[in-house]
C-alpha cells in the first residue's frame, strides 16, 4: 500500500511562539522527502505534527484519503525511527520488533515469524534474543528500523536517525535506509540537519528556515540552482556579490559590481527580472587567472584543497573566495583576475525583493 | 604500586563506623540481658524479652497498626507520587520549577509543626477517624521519597521510548504501564523501601494523630519506656532493626544496593 502525505497550510505554535507558518508539503507515493535545516527551523516540529505528538493550530494533514489532523497518535499507523533509537530497554530485540504487531493483536506464532523475518532482513538474525543494552549503536538503529518496518506502515518517518552514529556507519546506514524504503515502496519523511545525508538519499529535499520551506526540489536542482540567498548560502554558494545590470549586447548582459568591475553574463541566466541582483558562486565558480574579463583583485591567503588552491581575495565588493588551478599557483599579494564561470554561477533576487 | 592511605583517614573511618554501629551493638547487648532493667554490657543471656514483646498485647496491636500504616500510607503516597513524578519529568521544560519543590515540603517543614497542624485540621477540624488521619499523615510524610526517588528514575528515562510505543499503536495510558513503569521499576522499589522505613519509624507526626485505642509501635515504645525501663524496649528496637536489615538484604539480592544511591 503506497499513499501520499499532504500537509496543507499547517501553522503551529508553542505557547505564543509561532514555530511553523502556513506550511504546505506534498510527499508523493513511494517518495522520500527530507526536511533539511538547522536546529529550530521547524523540521522536527513538522515531523511531530504528522506523528500526532503535537497538534497544529490550523491546517490539515492527510495520509492518502485519511485525515490525520485530529487522529490520536496511536491510531495513525506511521513507522517512526528516532535519533535516540528509543528501543524498549526491558524487551529483547525480538520483542522490540514484535511490539507493534502485538498492539495489532497479531497471534503469537505469526508475530514471532514476522518479527524474526524482519530482524533477518536488517541482518541481525543472530541477535534476536539480546537486550538493546548489549547492542552497538548501529545494531540498535537497525532494530529501530525493523521495528518501524514490521508493521508495514504506509508512511515511514525518520527523526535525525543517524546523528548518534560515527561517520562511516552513517554512510552505510543511510544506504540501508534508502534500500529498505525503496524495496517496500514506502512513502517517507526524513528529518536531518546533514546536507550530504539529505541530498544522497532523497528524491526531493525541503530546505527549511524559521518555520518555512525556503525551497523544495530535487537535490540536483537545489545544488546547482538555489532559488534564494538562504538556500544558496546553505548549499555552499559562499560568494554573494551584489550587482547591477547596465547594458545588453547580443546574448550577453553586462553587469557592474561595487568598485566598477564589469562582467558579461549569458542572457538566459536572467530569470530575475530586476536590474539589481546577486551573483552567487561557490569558490570554484570564480577562476583565478592572470588575465581575462572579470574582477581584478589582489590575492590574499592561499590554502591547498587537494583538487585546487583557494584564495581569500579582498575586492571592492567585499571578501571573496576563489579557486585557482594546481598547475598555476599564485603568490599571495600578486595581482590577478577572478573570472566567473557562468555555468557555475547563479543569479538571485536581492534580499529586499 | 600500593596506594598509601593516611593514618588519620583510617582513624576517621574507624570513628565513623564506631559511632554508626556502636549504639546498635549496645542495643543488641541490652536486649539479651537477663536483668529487669536496661544495662550494658549484658548480664546473663536470655531471649525472654523478645517473647515478652508478644505477650504485651499493646505491642502486638501497635505493631500491626504500624505495618498497616507503612504499607497503606506508602501505597497511597505512591498512587499520588508516581503520576506526579511522571508529570514533573515529562513536562519538566514546560512546568515551573517550584512545582517539584512543593512535593519536598513535608521534609522541610519541622515534623512537629506538620504533626500539630495535621492534628488541628485533619483530626480535630475535619473530625476524621484516627486510623484514617494516621494513614493520611503517613502518606504525606513519605510523599517526598516517592516523588523524588521515582522522579530520579524518570528523569533519566528517554520519553521517546514512550512515543515509540505510541507510534506503534499503543494508546498513551497503556504505554505508561507497558513501557514507562517497567523501566522505572528500580526507582519505584527504592522509593517504596525508603518510604516504608520512614513511615515505620515515624514518631513526631504519629504522636499528634494517635488517640484512644489506636497507636503505633514507636509511640507505644515511648509509652512503655515511661513506665518500665526494661530490656523489652531494646528487643523491640532490635526487631525493627531486623526488619530493616531483612528488607535491605532482599533488595541487595534482587537489585543490588547501589541503585538506592542512584
Amino acid at each position: 500500500m503506497t499513499v501520499s502525505l499532504s500537509l496543507d497550510n499547517v501553522t503551529a505554535h508553542y505557547g505564543s511562539t509561532k514555530v511553523l507558518e502556513d506550511l504546505s508539503l506534498h510527499v508523493g507515493e513511494g517518495e522520500l522527502v527530507s526536511l533539511l535545516g538547522s536546529s529550530g527551523c521547524g523540521k522536527t516540529t513538522t515531523l511531530r505534527l504528522v506523528a500526532g505528538f503535537l497538534e497544529p493550530t490550523s491546517g490539515s494533514i492527510k495520509l492518502g484519503e485519511r485525515d490525520l489532523t485530529r487522529l490520536p497518535a496511536h491510531a495513525r499507523n506511521i513507522g517512526l525511527v528516532f535519533q535516540t533509537y528509543a528501543l524498549f530497554p526491558h524487551l529483547t530485540v525480538r520483542d522490540n520488533v514484535a511490539f507493534g504487531l502485538k498492539q495489532r493483536n497479531v497471534g503469537a506464532a505469526d508475530r514471532r515469524k514476522r518479527a524474526d523475518d524482519m530482524i533477518e532482513r536488517v541482518g541481525l538474525g543472530h541477535l534476536a534474543d539480546r537486550h538493546p543494552a548489549n547492542l552497538s549503536g548501529g545494531q540498535r538503529q537497525r532494530v529501530a528500523l525493523a521495528r518501524a518496518l514490521v508493521i508495514e506502515p504506509p508512511l515511514l518517518m525518520f527523526d535525525e536517525p543517524l546523528s548518534n552514529l560515527d561517520a562511516k556507519l552513517r554512510v552505510d546506514m543511510r544506504v540501508e535506509i534508502r534500500r529498505l524504503q525503496q524495496a517496500n515502496g514506502t512513502t517517507a519523511l526524513y528529518v536531518t540537519h546533514d546536507q550530504e545525508e539529505a541530498f544522497s538519499i532523497s528524491d526531493r529535499v525541503a530546505i527549511m528556515n524559521a518555520g518555512k520551506i525556503m525551497q523544495l526540489d530535487t537535490p540536483e536542482v537545489l545544488y546547482s540552482r538555489p532559488a534564494n540567498a538562504f538556500v544558496a548560502d546553505f548549499v555552499g554558494f559562499e560568494n554573494m556579490i551584489p550587482m547591477r545590470a547596465i547594458s545588453e549586447a547580443g546574448d550577453a548582459v553586462r553587469a557592474e559590481m561595487a568598485g566598477g568591475a564589469t562582467i558579461d553574463l549569458p542572457k538566459d541566466k536572467f530569470t530575475v527580472p530586476a536590474q539589481d541582483f546577486i551573483l552567487a558562486t561557490r569558490p570554484e565558480g570564480l577562476l583565478v587567472a592572470a588575465e581575462g574579463q572579470g574582477v581584478p583583485t589582489k590575492l590574499g591567503l592561499r590554502t591547498y584543497l587537494g583538487r585546487a588552491y583557494q584564495y581569500q581575495c579582498d575586492t571592492p565588493a567585499g571578501e571573496i573566495k576563489a579557486n585557482g588551478p594546481l598547475s598555476q599557483p599564485f603568490e599571495s599579494g600578486s595581482a590577478a583576475v577572478l573570472v566567473p564561470q557562468p555555468e557555475q554561477c547563479c543569479l538571485l533576487p536581492t534580499e529586499a525583493a | 604500586m600500593k596506594q598509601r592511605i593516611h593514618p588519620l583517614l583510617i582513624a576517621f573511618a574507624v570513628l565513623v563506623f564506631f559511632f554508626l554501629l556502636g549504639p546498635l551493638v549496645i542495643i543488641l547487648g541490652s536486649a539479651v540481658s537477663d536483668t529487669n532493667y536496661l544495662t550494658f554490657p549484658p548480664q546473663g543471656l536470655t531471649l525472654r524479652w523478645f517473647t515478652n514483646i508478644f505477650e504485651i498485647s499493646a505491642f502486638v496491636r501497635t505493631m500491626k497498626t504500624s505495618f498497616l500504616l507503612a504499607v497503606g500510607g506508602t501505597a497511597l503516597s505512591m498512587a499520588i507520587g508516581i503520576p506526579a513524578a511522571y508529570a514533573l519529568a515529562r513536562f519538566r521544560f514546560q512546568l515551573p520549577a517550584f512545582l517539584g519543590n512543593i512535593y519536598v515540603l513535608p521534609i522541610l517543614i519541622p515534623e512537629i509543626v506538620l504533626g500539630f497542624s495535621l492534628m488541628k485540621t485533619v483530626a480535630i477540624g475535619a473530625d476524621v477517624p484516627i486510623m484514617l488521619a494516621l494513614l493520611l499523615g503517613h502518606a504525606l510524610i513519605v510523599l517526598p521519597y516517592c516523588v523524588r526517588v521515582v522522579g530520579a528514575s524518570l528523569n533519566s528515562f528517554d520519553f521517546s521510548i514512550e512515543e515509540a510505543a505510541v507510534s506503534l499503536g499503543c494508546p498513551r495510558w497503556k504505554a505508561f504501564f507497558t513501557v514507562v513503569l517497567p523501566n522505572v521499576r528500580a526507582g519505584i522499589i527504592a522509593g517504596f523501601i525508603l518510604a516504608f522505613i520512614t513511615s515505620l519509624n515515624d514518631v513526631s507526626v504519629s504522636i499528634f494523630l494517635t488517640g484512644p485505642g489506636v497507636s503505633t509501635l514507636p509511640i507505644q515504645l515511648l509509652a512503655h519506656m515511661e513506665q518500665f525501663f526494661d530490656p523489652t524496649i531494646a528487643s523491640v528496637s532490635v526487631l525493627l532493626m531486623g526488619v530493616t536489615v531483612a528488607v535491605m538484604a532482599i533488595v541487595e539480592r534482587t537489585l543490588g544496593l547501589t541503585f538506592l544511591t542512584k
